[in-house]
């Protein structure tokens, strides 16, 4: 059976025909496998979804109890029928209950990745290589001169910084779900213990992380808190707010901004950050290159990002490769990143 | 190396300029000589080494990477010293290096990629940087020094070593050292400045010693810090830093009384300084200098032997035909030549129009307020007696009303034939003192209007360097009769004057509007009915043989945009040729 028999890209996303189903459909749709929480990948208004425990709960937080039809929990490793295809989910490593899915169809295997990460992430389980035939990679950070490094080096930066100005208050902008509370857990294993303020926008996914057994320590709304209590203080909030006039409540503000992005200097300066975080939820060019590899698979479907580099590197390793034109993914994060073209990464 | 590539990396994220002067004072009084001394000569442009031309850098990449991801890279990136920098493989290893036979498809990338693995990346990150045994990096001087002594053939070689051998932030600022072109944001005032705080000094005690201080500037450091003597300038014409003048808006005339203020033809030529004093020798120097102080006599060797009388002038450099000033396009033929041909300084007379004297003899002027300077300069132009030097006129006015009117056509206001190189007016106080920098107040431009018409937004590119995720970059056309009726024909290109507001609107626009992507281009809906029409305005028009539409405009940027306007009624290439005809006219009349 062809790959493009079994998956292919349609105007309201990923289409599964033999299956049934759209894997993280843009549009409304009667059944819809999805594979993470992110607001470009999970949308409201399906008839049906399958995803995890995790996924699910995220997308009731963010959209309340009637954001689909019905609902499916799967967990890591169960297999389930839909239609003519077999579907299986494996951690991504990308944020709490990210998922890849493999769908198989008669001796065909394909691997939608969605997001992931191949490095370490205290608050999710780590990516889970899946040998298959076709693996369809995103490329939010498919260019060689995206190489993150280790995220704990860049929470020392942080610390270092913070001890530089006590006087100061330190405004690390971050993505509301899962990166987040990724850095909230690499200050901890860095051995900071003072309470960490949260925007209010964070604050219920993070309560949900911590509902999931992942310990943040102490963490306390920055609503109401008096400006000179904030010297010497680390707040965590949405990117968008850290150059908002929201930012005058805190003393003198350092701004940090954790993101992947932050490799290049253009995309930091002109956001006013002053403190780069060099800080990922997706794979790095070394990490996308190492995973396609890896995989076994002979044919590459990119997606998101930069697609022309990592199609072009596959194919220079012998590989079939093809960017998948979907549209709706990264490029139009709407709901934290307004008038840029970031995703969340 | 790295501490210096450590302050280049803060310095270009620190937007406060009390906070960068505090970085760099920090780091001169950390770092001792002669690293300090070279990184401010490096932050002034002081360094004597020839530098590596890009086309290097990209060689040195190619020979390390595929030149596809390279390409992709460095659009995305848009500087060409981080994309480098950021993209830079280490070393092949040992293990690998038996490779001298050509393998299939050897992309150096392989390497990396693979041996990063997936699971476990933090715990054997062993092909990182890690544990290497590599040499330590090199120190500033060293590089410095080697790169002043190092032959052109060498150069490759050593780059690439030193590139193995410093990590990402190291890799960018040797490159930005070795390109000459920083770029972080700081000024060559500034890091004087910085360096003045060193010793509680004012930073115009140390332009003023500037000129005759060198790399490393051990004597410098030494008197700032208590060490040593002042050092004394003994080049007998020394640049003066310039003095710039603020653009004035309608809102500022309100406050200004025309009484207070002279005003001049502000001339579209090259600012410059011409210096001429006596050595101990008793012998005349004479050195021209660019509004930035580089030395340019070399350029113009037809103006040295005009400038027999030790002072300095400031005044701009035209061309001056049968006693005419030429158009700008005239004397940009003479610039950037890397031989000054007999041929060519007959073919375009180089002439120097005066504004100002900062100098007369030994006498330094700077102090006195401009008219009496102004008048100083009138004594001494008509004492040098020379036909390449003149003054530049005054122009007479006793209301603002009457120097718009002076303003809107200079032909009539005196400047007769020359009105075309006119750029508009300048304005000086009568007591201003000739000040480095941009000082608040003391001199103001009033350039003439523009040339203006609504073109259509047609296609649209990333920026680069700080816009680089922004597209930016705006070509722009006018509509023209078409085999199948009128369409749009691009006319020029535009990526500035707008706000940074008016950015993210187009921005937004060109993201919900492409209809194709070429690249790092989007094609931009343009059709009657539908697209963004751009309040283009520029200096000049010329014909252009490159362009379809036969037009090339000058200094094009973007003044309004006009999302009331449906793009039929943006404007028709035909406006464009009659102001193109004009301007001939003119210039044959």
């Amino acid at each position: 059976m062809r790959p493009q028999d079994i998956l292919l890209p349609a105007a309201a996303g990923l289409c599964c025909k033999p299956g049934g189903f759209h894997i993280d459909p843009v549009r409304p749709v009667e059944r819809a496998v999805i594979t993470h929480g992110h607001s470009d990948h999970a949308r409201a208004g399906h008839g049906a979804v399958l995803a995890t425990q995790e996924t699910l709960d995220m997308m009731r937080l963010r959209y309340g109890e009637n954001f689909a039809g019905s609902t499916q929990a799967i967990r890591y490793g169960e297999e389930i029928r839909l239609g003519e295809t077999c579907v299986k989910f494996h951690p991504a490593g990308h944020v709490l209950g990210s998922a890849q899915i493999a769908v198989t169809c008669k001796d065909t295997c394909i691997v939608a990745s969605g997001d992931y990460k191949d490095a370490p992430d205290p608050t999710c389980t780590p990516f889970e290589l899946v040998p298959c035939d076709v693996f369809i990679t995103e490329a939010t950070f498919g260019l060689p001169v995206f190489r993150h490094g280790d995220a704990a080096d860049e929470v020392e930066k942080l610390l270092a910084s913070v001890v530089l100005f006590p006087e100061r208050a330190h405004l690390v902008g971050a993505y509301s779900l899962g990166k987040a509370q990724r850095v909230i857990k690499l200050l901890r294993q860095a051995g900071y213990d003072a309470p960490i303020y949260l925007h209010g926008a964070m604050e219920t996914i993070t309560a949900y992380y911590q509902s999931r057994g992942i310990d943040l320590g102490e963490l306390r709304p920055v609503k109401d808190v008096k400006k000179g209590a904030l010297a010497g203080t680390i707040t965590l909030a949405p990117p968008s707010a850290t150059s908002d006039l929201w930012t005058r409540r805190f003393p003198d503000p350092v701004t940090a901004f954790a993101s992947g992005w932050m490799r290049v200097r253009a995309r930091a300066r002109q956001r006013g950050v002053e403190l780069p975080l060099v800080i990922s939820d997706h794979a790095d060019w070394d990490g996308l290159t190492a995973t396609i590899g890896a995989t076994g698979a002979g044919e590459i479907w990119v997606t998101h990002g930069q697609e022309d580099a990592l199609v072009h590197w596959c194919r220079s390793q012998g590989l079939k490769a093809q960017p998948l034109d979907l549209v709706g993914y990264g490029d139009e994060e709407e709901s934290e990143a307004p008038a840029s073209d970031e995703a969340e990464a | 190396m790295n501490r210096f590539a450590e302050l280049l990396d803060r310095l270009a994220y620190e937007p406060g300029r009390n906070n960068k002067l505090r970085l760099l004072a920090g780091y001169f009084r950390e770092v001792g000589d002669p690293d300090r001394g070279y990184a401010l000569a490096a932050l002034t442009g002081a360094l004597s080494f020839k530098h590596a031309k890009p086309a290097l850098i990209r060689d040195l990449i190619a020979s390390r990477t595929d030149e596809v991801l390279f390409g992709l890279s460095y659009d995305y990136v848009g500087d060409l010293s981080e994309t480098v920098a950021l993209m830079w493989p280490k070393a092949p290893t040992i293990s690998q290096s038996f490779q001298s036979h050509p393998s299939p498809q050897p992309s150096p990338l392989v390497g990396e990629g693979q041996g990063g693995g997936y699971s476990g990346r933090d715990a054997d990150e062993s092909p990182h940087a890690r544990h290497h045994n590599n040499p330590p990096p090199p120190t500033l001087t060293e590089v410095v020094t080697t790169l002043r002594t190092l032959g052109k053939t060498e150069l490759p070689k050593q780059l690439e070593r030193w590139l193995d051998e410093l990590d990402e932030t190291g890799r960018w600022a040797l490159l930005k050292l070795v390109t000459g072109a920083l770029r972080i944001g700081i000024s060559a005032r500034l890091a004087k400045t910085a360096a003045a705080a060193l010793g509680d000094k004012d930073p115009h005690e140390v332009e003023l010693i500037w000129p005759g201080l060198s790399p490393p500037y051990l004597d410098l450091f030494a008197w700032l810090e208590g060490r040593g003597d002042k050092p004394v300038n003994r080049d007998p014409a020394p640049f003066r830093p310039v003095m710039l003048a603020h653009a004035i808006e309608d809102s500022d005339f309100a406050a200004l009384d025309p009484a207070d203020y002279i005003a001049e033809w502000k001339w579209d030529g090259i600012r410059v300084q011409a210096v001429a004093g006596r050595d101990e020798l008793g012998r005349i120097t004479a050195r021209l200098y660019s509004r930035t102080g580089e030395d340019i006599t070399g350029s113009f060797p037809d103006l040295v032997p005009s400038l027999r009388l030790p002072g300095a002038i400031d005044g701009e450099l035209l061309i001056l035909r049968e006693g005419r000033v030429q158009s700008f396009n005239v004397l940009q033929q003479r610039l950037n030549r890397k031989v000054v041909s007999p041929k060519l300084i007959k073919a375009f007379p180089i002439h120097l129009r005066a504004y100002d004297l900062l100098g007369d003899d030994e006498n330094d002027l700077r102090e006195l307020p401009f008219a009496e300077r102004r008048e100083r300069l009138e004594t001494f132009i008509g004492k040098l007696g020379d036909p390449r030097i003149d003054l530049s006129p005054t122009v007479s006015f006793a209301s603002w009303a009457a120097l718009t009117a002076a303003r809107a056509d200079p032909a009539s206001a005196g400047a007769g034939e020359d009105a075309d190189a006119v750029e508009g007016v300048m304005l000086k106080r009568r007591d201003a003192p000739y000040l480095p920098g941009r000082p608040k107040g003391q001199w103001w431009k009033w350039k003439r209007d523009p040339h203006i018409i609504d073109a259509v937004l047609m296609y649209a590119q990333r920026g680069h360097g700080k816009r680089s995720s922004y597209y930016s970059d705006y070509t722009f056309g006018v509509w023209t009769a078409g085999a199948g009726g009128d369409e749009l024909v691009p006319v020029g290109k535009a990526y500035f004057g707008f706000t940074d507001e008016e950015l993210l609107q187009i921005d937004r626009f060109v993201r919900r509007n492409t209809t194709e992507k070429f690249g790092p281009v989007r094609h931009v809906v343009h059709e009657p009915e539908q697209g963004l029409v751009l309040e283009v305005a520029f200096e000049g028009l010329q014909r252009s043989p490159r362009h379809k539409s036969g037009v090339a405009m000058r200094f094009p940027r973007i003044s309004r945009l006009r999302w009331d306007k449906p793009p039929r009624e943006a404007d028709r290439l035909e406006t464009l040729e009659r102001m193109l005809k004009a301007e001939t006219v003119e210039v044959e009349a």
